[in-house]
């Protein structure tokens, strides 16, 4: 990171150089440094560049509608913003070409819900995650008996394919499933509307956890045990000791693990994909934004376009302002402890 | 500051890739009136494309015409078994206009979008086949806007499966089945189950639900909706009347295919209506428990005969083909009486020929066989729409909802007329 700020433009604060010589010198470095980084561009482009701005494109375009003469198919034309009216305000036309509020049914009628939805397994699924990997990574970190065994075993859930975890719990769900046999119950895991969602819930957790545990794991690595042992020394509880000393230093591996979890749990599909097609409740409890995406790559290109432009962009907001907040939040601790140790 | 910056940027630029990489490629816009006039009398080797061949039926049948035809080579493309990553497939090769894709295996319900997309061509003139010898219904399923675009290859329809040791005599219309879950309560078994987990499964069982009572879902130019109609409430309502009371048990809001295929085999269902694949596994199934204790039955309609839902897939020729006279002939050797007994025989696939279901030999080896053919002779098809995947998304979201009481029957219709109607505007 700090080499790519380096060659966007020297920080105002660093003085000029003083001799014309040096001054070559560096123009050269910047154009072996374009020569270097060129290919990267080009490739970033070509592979994430041209599909963005053609995404966008068609997502202003309508979607094919029948000539009635011929009963063909006939491009669309120009549509300005009605494919984004279309999800956001959920506006429908109807076959007059009246706008409508899209009807149950329409794919349209769900892009709230689906927005709901998501948000929801986010939060959860990340508060759940980021409390268990957090217990989870003081136990690897202990030196006992074992512990090898017991990190492997963690990873176990992780290093499954998430379409091979769904179709486990699908089995474990089903009606007449472990997890009923266990509960005694006869919950309908996969259509009732909040059992299904943690169906897909305790199913996320499971799985992704051990991938938090590992990020906060290599956090705890780099505590050094001598803080423990002064703190010890003066008489610190071990809630004492997790409050004040562990969570503080692997705070900065905690946000970056959140944030990874976040931006995950924001676009997640396969899980409610496979394990509750997207079902439950009236039929779309656990509708995703991206399960609503690829509904709708089915009906017509240009609006899921439009719908994928949305989702882009309502979790590069939530990035931007993670990024904006842990951004801060790191400088401050780098700060503060660089002070820390000039002391 | 800066690394924020820099970070936010790197993290949107990957965002982008994730979201948006998967709608690239381009929608379709149909015209292909140029493209349908050419090589009409072309001769040569061409490509037959097809989902899994799970039963080992087409590389016999395709080895078999190769024989004859040393100078009309087939070749067999192989596709996935995932019925969506061969409708994406086929878009993909349609939309790059691929000569190679010479003849194509279709669902019954992409039929029509593929034909409205102007890829499929028109089977009339020199290219018509005979579709006299075959069974009514799987033509419409291959008819849009009045005209021919694909050659039925494979149909299906739904059964009742039922336990012949409780009710000697299956019933024949929905009252009567209704009346005999007396006889489930009494053995403290569930009565009747179909499929009506939210997917495709759910729109063939409401269509079946609704076409049964005299209604339909859209009418005959395959896009006007038709639900307003007394008919079509009556069909629903029975579906949300048996869930209501019992007669469908809680769990079968669950069931696809294959969670309904296992009860029944446990003996936990009366009554079921499934596809013939069914038959051979619950009679030779190590953990069917009702091998020799359940019989197969025609849906029950409201008098006579239900209106099940066709199953099946047709072969078209793409209009991008070279030889289309090669592809034409190879389409009327499917048809052919020995390539549909063969399907049959060999892989258990109901034939579109209405004479084999009365061969007697044939009816020794599955004994199925003339319920079939009545199940299919009074079938209808699912709505043959080019914005298929649209209706089939109305009907199943609103007739989930019905089913399971969180909305009237009324709504539910309403809803849908009203989803399916927006499907035809393309927002």
């Amino acid at each position: 990171m700090s080499t790519a700020t380096e060659v966007v433009g020297a920080p105002a604060g660093v003085p000029r150089a003083p001799r014309t010589g040096a001054k070559k010198k560096r123009r050269g470095e910047t154009r072996v440094a374009i020569y270097l980084v060129a290919p990267t561009l080009i490739l970033l482009a070509v592979v994430i560049g041209y599909p963005v701005v053609s995404a966008i494109i068609m997502s202003f375009q309508k979607d094919a509608g029948l000539d009635p003469a011929t009963g063909l198919f006939v491009a669309g034309g120009f549509a300005g913003i009605s494919n984004y009216a279309h999800w956001i305000l959920q506006q429908c036309l109807d076959t007059s070409g009246n706008t409508i509020s899209c009807p149950p049914g329409n794919l349209g009628s769900q892009f709230w819900n689906a927005t709901g939805v998501t948000f929801f397994f986010a939060v959860v699924t990340v508060a759940l995650e980021t409390a268990f990997g957090v217990w989870m990574a003081i136990i690897m970190n202990r030196t006992f008996r074992g512990r090898g065994l017991v990190r492997a075993a963690i990873l176990v859930p992780w290093a499954i394919p998430t379409a091979v975890t769904a179709k486990l719990w699908f089995f474990i769900f089903a009606t007449s499933g472990i997890a009923n046999a266990l509960l005694q119950t006869q919950i309908l895991w996969t259509s009732d509307e909040w059992a299904s969602r943690f169906a897909i819930i305790i199913a996320d957790t499971w799985k992704t956890t051990p991938f938090m545990a590992l990020l906060i794991l290599a956090g705890l690595q780099i505590i050094p045990e001598d803080v423990y042992e002064a703190a010890k020394m003066d008489g610190a509880t071990t809630f004492q000791q997790f409050w004040r000393i562990t969570l503080p230093l692997i705070r900065p591996a905690l946000m970056v693990a959140v944030l990874f979890r976040i931006l995950d749990a924001l676009r997640i599909y396969d899980l409610p994909a496979i394990l509750t097609g997207g079902g439950g409740g009236t039929g779309n409890a656990t509708t995703t934004l991206s399960i609503l995406v690829v509904d709708q790559i089915r009906q017509g290109f240009n609006s899921a376009s439009a719908l994928s432009t949305i989702t882009f962009i309502i979790i590069f907001i939530v990035a931007f302002i993670f990024v904006r907040v842990l951004g801060t939040n790191v400088v401050r601790t780098q700060q503060a402890q660089q002070k820390g140790a000039a002391k | 500051m800066h690394v924020s910056r820099v970070s936010v940027i790197v993290v949107g630029m990957a965002l982008m890739g994730a979201t948006l990489v998967g709608c690239s490629s381009g929608g379709g816009s149909g015209s292909g009136g140029g493209d349908a006039a050419n090589n009409l009398d072309g001769v040569g080797p061409i490509t037959y494309v097809q989902g899994k061949d799970n039963s080992n039926v087409v590389r016999p049948i395709i080895d078999k015409w190769n024989a004859a035809h040393p100078d009309q080579v087939v070749t067999f493309k192989e596709q996935s078994d995932q019925a969506d990553q061969q409708h994406d497939d086929l878009v993909q090769h349609f939309q790059a206009k691929d000569a190679n894709y010479d003849v194509v295996d279709v669902d019954v319900v992409w039929t029509a979008e593929f034909a409205a997309k102007g890829w499929l061509q028109p089977l009339k003139d020199s290219l018509a086949v005979d579709t006299s010898l075959l069974l009514k219904p799987t033509i419409a399923t291959a008819t849009y806007n009045n005209t021919l675009y694909a050659a039925p290859q494979t149909s299906d329809g739904g059964l009742l499966y039922y336990r012949k040791d409780l009710v000697p005599t299956p019933p024949t219309t929905w009252a009567d089945m209704m009346k005999d879950c007396s006889i489930a309560t009494q053995n403290g078994i569930g009565c009747y189950a179909g499929q009506y987990a939210k997917y495709e499964g759910l729109t063939v069982n409401v269509s079946e639900a609704i076409n049964t009572a005299g209604g339909s879902i859209v009418g005959t130019d395959g896009k006007t909706p038709t639900l307003n109609t007394p008919q079509a409430k009556a069909g629903l309502q029975n579906l949300v009347d048996a869930y209501k009371n019992g007669n469908i048990p809680a769990d079968a809001i669950t069931y696809q295919e294959e969670q309904g295929r296992t009860a029944f085999e446990a003996g936990q269902l009366l009554f079921m209506r499934n596809w013939p694949y069914v038959y051979n596994l619950a009679k030779t199934d190590g953990s069917s428990t009702v091998k020799d204790t359940f019989g197969v039955a025609p849906l029950p309609g409201m008098t006579g005969v239900g209106a099940s839902t066709l199953g099946g897939h047709n072969a078209a020729i793409s209009v991008y083909s070279a030889h289309k006279k090669t592809a034409h002939d190879f389409l009327a050797f499917l048809e052919s009486s020995d390539t549909q007994s063969f399907f049959l025989s060999q892989g258990s696939l109901a034939p579109v020929l209405s004479s084999l279901y009365d061969d007697t030999s044939l009816q020794a080896k599955f004994p199925y066989l003339s319920t079939l053919k009545a199940s299919i002779s009074s079938a209808v098809p699912r709505p043959v729409t080019p914005f298929y995947p649209a209706v089939t998304k109305a009907v199943q979201d609103n007739a989930y909802a019905a089913i399971k009481g969180d909305k009237t029957v009324d709504q539910a219709l309403t809803d849908m007329q009203a989803a399916i109607q927006t499907a035809s505007t393309g927002n």
